[in-house]
């Protein structure tokens, strides 16, 4: 209990458990924790990683198979991202399944983002299966410095 | 509590250091396995690695498949995975011929075929009609 009682600011707290998060991932697997519980089983599909800089949101996704022409993404209203597309079944397979984890079938996500968005700058790669969309603050979302003066 | 203060150094040790995730943990990665009259195929999901990142090896009938992964910019709005390293090893049974074994990867998906020995494989017998 010491280690919850003791005070230290938010980002140690938030370290500590990541650090928690992975050895549990190490121990039982990567979707552990309020995701999916099984492999197969599906909650919200793709997992998504946000990262922001100054001028950009960048929304990240594994999508291990997947080609950026079937995906269809998108930007409602000003904050609303969709994500959607098909992992289709092999067409190549001719004999008997052994194992089937990696999961199949239309997938979407809509995620409402912190700030408004510019939709007319939006960026998406994909490479090695890693989907990343480039999305840019409107000018008003974007911080703004202002000066203090001596009074 | 000792493993409390412990904890706590290794913290302040992580925060200067952003790869300390290499310090051997693995992901498992998943797989799909098919087997064929010929072969039998392993497709395997290692988004992040790109085929020079992979490595295949094959020793005393284990496969293991090791898929190094690059680190990515901290996701600092909202975390939903994490990144790191895929490791999975598969025992192989001797009817597969191992000199064959072949791997190839693209966008993320790891294929590996294992070819069946000779021996190994189905053979249709033709029933005469007497």
């Amino acid at each position: 209990m010491s280690l919850l009682m003791r005070r230290q600011p938010a980002d140690e707290l938030q370290q500590q458990m990541t650090r928690f998060r992975r050895e549990m991932d190490q121990l039982f697997g990567r979707w552990t924790l309020g995701q999916e519980s099984w492999p197969g089983l599906a909650v919200s599909y793709p997992t998504l990683n946000l990262r922001e800089d100054e001028d950009f949101i960048y929304a990240e996704a594994e999508l291990p198979g997947q080609k950026l022409a079937d995906l269809e993404i998108t930007v409602t209203g000003d904050n609303r991202l969709t994500i959607q597309g098909e992992r289709k079944e092999p067409t190549e397979v001719q004999g008997e399944w052994h194992r089937r984890e990696r999961g199949l079938g239309r997938f979407e996500r809509t995620l409402d983002l912190p700030v408004s968005m510019d939709t007319s700058k939006v960026e998406a790669s994909l490479e090695n299966g890693i989907l990343c969309i480039k999305l840019a603050k409107s000018p008003q979302a974007k911080p703004r410095k202002i000066p203090v003066k001596a009074g | 509590m000792p493993a409390t203060s412990t904890l706590a150094k290794k913290e302040t040790g992580e925060s200067t250091l952003p790869e300390a995730t290499r310090g051997g943990i693995f992901f498992t990665p998943r797989v799909d396995i098919y087997e064929t009259s010929d072969e039998v195929v392993l497709l395997c999901d290692m988004p992040g690695a790109s085929a020079t990142d992979i490595d295949v090896t094959f020793e005393r009938g284990e496969l293991s498949l090791y898929g190094k992964v690059a680190p990515r910019p901290a996701a600092t709005l909202c975390e939903e995975y994490a990144v790191g390293d895929f490791y999975r090893t598969f025992s192989i049974a001797s009817a597969i011929d191992s000199d064959r074994i072949s791997a190839e990867c693209q966008d993320g998906v790891l294929c590996v075929h294992l070819p069946k020995q000779e021996q190994a494989k189905p053979k249709r017998i033709t029933v005469a009609a007497s």
